[in-house]
């Protein structure tokens, strides 16, 4: 269990892993998380599963080299053993036929946005896709996106791939032509708060899928709360995603600074 | 207590060794004995480290403090003793200076007497109730020491671990890996039955291990007694999330065949006041799950903690406790409790405020937070506090804190553990169709054999009684284990 069964680097910090993990493989469903620690001395960090192979018993995980702990699990080889995995995690997104999805993924949130691209596509919505990002090398997944959306849209601050421009001109542009019936956002906080303000003006249900820190994953510590709608959500087990538009995602910005320049250990991985 | 328990304390009595080790000594020198204080580090040197607070008797003292029992014909201790230890017998074999046979004895009913001595509240409870305390007016036998004495006694001369046992009955599911479970499973193990346990965490041992720090109960205190288990036969599954990584439906199809739910009462409450959000603010269990099973003050562990200056734990039980005293440990210069009621009031063992006061830590009680503030990076930096005063006794019995308008100030702080209370952890609960749950979110049981209105499905410890205690945990998983083996019992008849 929880042997590495394939690596492959996406881009320069962008790493996918296989992980033969059956059981969790069976139960996962599209928003589903785990929680990941590597060692003995290791911390404990929530990964999304971006897709799962039932027949096989793997989960695949992507992840973007930022602190300690994503370092030591990129830095895995092939027929390495995690030491712990546990999940899934969280609840699922809720998949249904709505009509037309835009999904909204920024950098690294694209990893957790493939797999709801999938079942939102599978449920027979037309989904149309803006994924965005830095530069060029930082669009994960393309053509597992392009495979389940009926049209993708790339947005690059740099203008090395698709077009230049911020995710939420991509969006707009896309409003402005048809009726979207739901909208997901997933990436870094802030490019989150600014999907999330754009879809409110033009009045469209949004989720956000949330990368707080945590700890236990099962809801026991509340290192991962959140204010949604004026009230203290935890994010691991009440979410991960939320109404966008309820979110408080000023104090997310803050909470997730919490452990940032405190000391060399503490860079953390979200 | 049962007719035919109180028989065969009766006749354990009636052993000669008994009379004759009673006779050795007049009642009137026992009683003239004064209690044998557990020696103790020094506090300035303790709080330096994560160092265990009391060191334990010597033989001598541990003898000494024995003679003082006076092995009574009506030993009212065993009543205030959830799991029903037979105490004097213990402590007249430590007397005699037979350890294994007193390691015996506490083993039959206490399945982790090294964690009872250390952290049962034995004056509300075993100790309340001897013959000392409730007639004689003087402090009790130390029974609590003399418990510990012996269990660490067991862990330096390991003697009776027995060889890997093989079982083979029917297999039940335990889930969760703390002090219930652990009973729950020990006493099945025993039965004969495969039982493995199931735990969340990547770690076994619940509020144990996470919980409790190490200079009140170290961590391989709580690893001895899971590989005692081990070698009884238990399975341990870690990192498996019941109702996420398999439901017990899962289970049953794999062949369990009864189910014990020991997932404790791990959701923490907060306050829900203005600014509770701020970096700087955290739950006990957070705080305490980072620096105990995380190792978060160790630098070569990875994970972070925030060491306070100005730390300011909110509560008064043994959670808020465990969290100033470390807070201490980790260096902090103001290390304060902020409880709305007075001292006496606080739920923690005697014990525990006792030690903090010695170790420096501030009270400021009859007071509760009412916002925080931060700076401009969003890390907390204040509290402003309410005085209250007490007023009727509430449901609880304990007079009721009621605000003292106008009495409002602020404390500068950089850190704030909230210690306020646990509610049970609702994935398994919520992950079992019609299991019924109480407006607490508890799970429900029949208190004679602790089974929910599921058949074959068992509770007990805090997810049945909300935060409670450690020996009561136990008393459950060992209530639940008996009820599962007649369960079990009959179904197969
Ligand atoms: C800091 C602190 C100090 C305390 N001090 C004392 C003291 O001095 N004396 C005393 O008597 N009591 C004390 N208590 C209370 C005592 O620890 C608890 O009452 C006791 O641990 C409850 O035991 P339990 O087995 O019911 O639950 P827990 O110890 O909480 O164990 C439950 C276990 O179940 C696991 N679990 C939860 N959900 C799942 C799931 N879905 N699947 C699998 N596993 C799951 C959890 O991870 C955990 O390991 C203290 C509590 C705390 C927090
Ligand atoms: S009541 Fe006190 S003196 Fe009597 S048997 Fe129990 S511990 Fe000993
Ligand atoms: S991560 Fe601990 S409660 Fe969510």
């Amino acid at each position: 269990m929880n042997k590495i069964v394939e690596k492959e680097y996406l881009s320069d910090k962008v790493v996918k892993l296989v992980i033969h993990a059956p059981l969790i493989a069976q139960k996962r469903k599209a928003g589903h998380f785990v929680i990941v620690k590597i060692g003995e001395k290791g911390e404990r960090i929530p990964l999304t599963i971006s897709s799962a192979d039932t027949e096989k018993g793997t989960i695949t995980l992507i992840i973007q080299k930022v602190g300690v702990t994503s370092h030591k699990v990129a830095n895995l080889e092939v027929g390495d053993i995690i030491s712990d995995i546990s999940g899934p995690l969280g609840q699922p997104t809720a998949i249904k036929k709505v009509g037309t999805v835009l999904c909204a993924g920024g950098g690294v949130g694209i990893a957790p946005l493939n797999p709801i691209v999938e079942a939102m596509k599978k449920a027979g919505n037309k989904v149309i896709t803006v994924l965005a990002a830095r530069s060029k090398d930082l669009i994960i997944l393309e053509d597992s996106i392009r495979k389940y959306s009926d049209e993708v849209i790339i947005m690059t601050d740099d203008g090395s791939y698709g077009k230049k421009g911020l995710v939420t001109e991509g969006m707009e542009e896309i409003i402005n032509r048809e009726k979207i019936d739901l909208a997901i956002t997933i990436g870094p906080a802030i490019m989150m708060k600014y999907t999330s303000l754009l879809t409110k003006k033009y009045n469209i249900h949004t989720l956000a899928s949330l990368n707080s820190i945590m700890v236990d994953g099962t809801g026991m510590c509340g290192a991962c709360r959140v204010t949604v709608g004026g009230e203290t959500r935890f994010v691991c087990v009440d979410g991960p995603e939320f109404d966008a538009h309820e979110v408080d995602f000023d104090e997310l910005l803050l909470r997730l600074k919490a452990y940032n320049p405190a000391t060399e250990k503490n860079t953390k991985n979200n | 207590m049962s007719d035919l328990m109180s028989n065969n304390i009766k006749q354990d009595r009636e052993e000669e060794w008994r009379i004759d080790l009673r006779k050795s000594i007049k009642a009137k020198d026992r009683t003239a004995l004064e209690r044998i204080r557990m020696p103790e580090v020094e506090p300035n040197i303790r709080v330096k480290s994560h160092i265990e607070v009391n060191m334990g008797l010597s033989p001598e003292q541990a003898i000494a403090e024995a003679g003082r029992c006076l092995d009574c014909v009506n030993p009212t201790c065993m009543e205030g003793c959830p799991v029903g230890v037979n105490i004097p017998k213990f402590i007249k074999y430590i007397e005699a200076g037979l350890l294994a046979e007193a390691a015996n004895t506490l083993n039959q009913t206490n399945m982790l007497p090294a964690v009872c001595g250390r952290v049962c509240p034995q004056e509300i409870q075993c100790e309340a109730n001897c013959f000392y305390t409730l007639k004689l007016h003087k402090p009790a036998v130390g029974i609590g020491n003399l418990e510990r004495y012996v269990a660490d006694w067991c862990l330096n001369n390991q003697e009776n671990i027995a060889e890997n046992k093989i079982v083979t009955g029917p297999k039940v599911a335990v889930i969760g890996g703390g002090p219930a479970g652990l009973t729950a499973a020990g006493d099945l193990a025993r039965l004969n039955y495969q039982v493995t346990i199931f735990e969340a965490l990547h770690d076994f041992g619940g509020v144990l291990k996470y919980g409790i720090p190490e200079f009140r109960l170290p961590n391989n205190i709580v690893n001895f007694e899971i590989e005692k288990l081990k070698k009884e036969g238990v399975k341990f599954v870690k990192n498996f999330v019941v109702g996420k990584t398999a439901t017990l439906e899962d289970l049953r199809e794999e062949g369990f065949q009864a189910f014990f739910i020991g997932s404790g009462a791990g959701l923490p409450r907060f306050m829900n006041i203005p600014g509770e959000n701020y970096n700087g603010i955290l739950s006990s269990n957070e705080y305490l799950t980072r620096v105990n099973l995380m190792n978060a003050s160790n630098p070569e562990f990875d994970t972070p903690v925030d060491m306070g200056k100005n730390v300011a734990v909110i509560g008064g039980g043994n959670t808020a406790m465990d969290s100033v005293r470390t807070a201490k440990r980790l260096g902090a210069e103001r290390a304060i409790i902020i409880y709305r009621r007075s001292i006496d009031e606080m739920p923690a063992r005697k014990e525990e405020i006792h030690h903090a006061i010695e170790e420096g830590i501030e009270f400021i009680t009859l007071t509760n937070p009412i916002e925080y503030f931060a700076d401009s990076h969003g890390n907390v930096n204040k509290v402003r506090v309410q005085k209250m005063e007490l007023g009727e006794p509430d449901s609880s019995g304990r007079r009721k804190p009621v605000p003292i308008n106008g009495s409002e100030y602020d404390i500068a702080i950089d850190q704030v553990i909230v210690s306020v209370g646990v509610s049970p952890n609702p994935i398994v609960p919520k992950s079992i169709q019609n299991l019924a749950i109480s407006k607490w979110q508890t799970i429900e049981v029949n208190p004679e054999t602790m089974q929910s209105n599921i058949e074959g499905v068992f509770a007990g410890g805090d997810i049945v009684r909300g935060g409670a205690t450690v020996i009561l945990a136990m008393g459950d998983g060992r209530k639940a284990a008996a009820g599962i083996h007649q369960y079990l019992q009959d179904r197969a008849n």
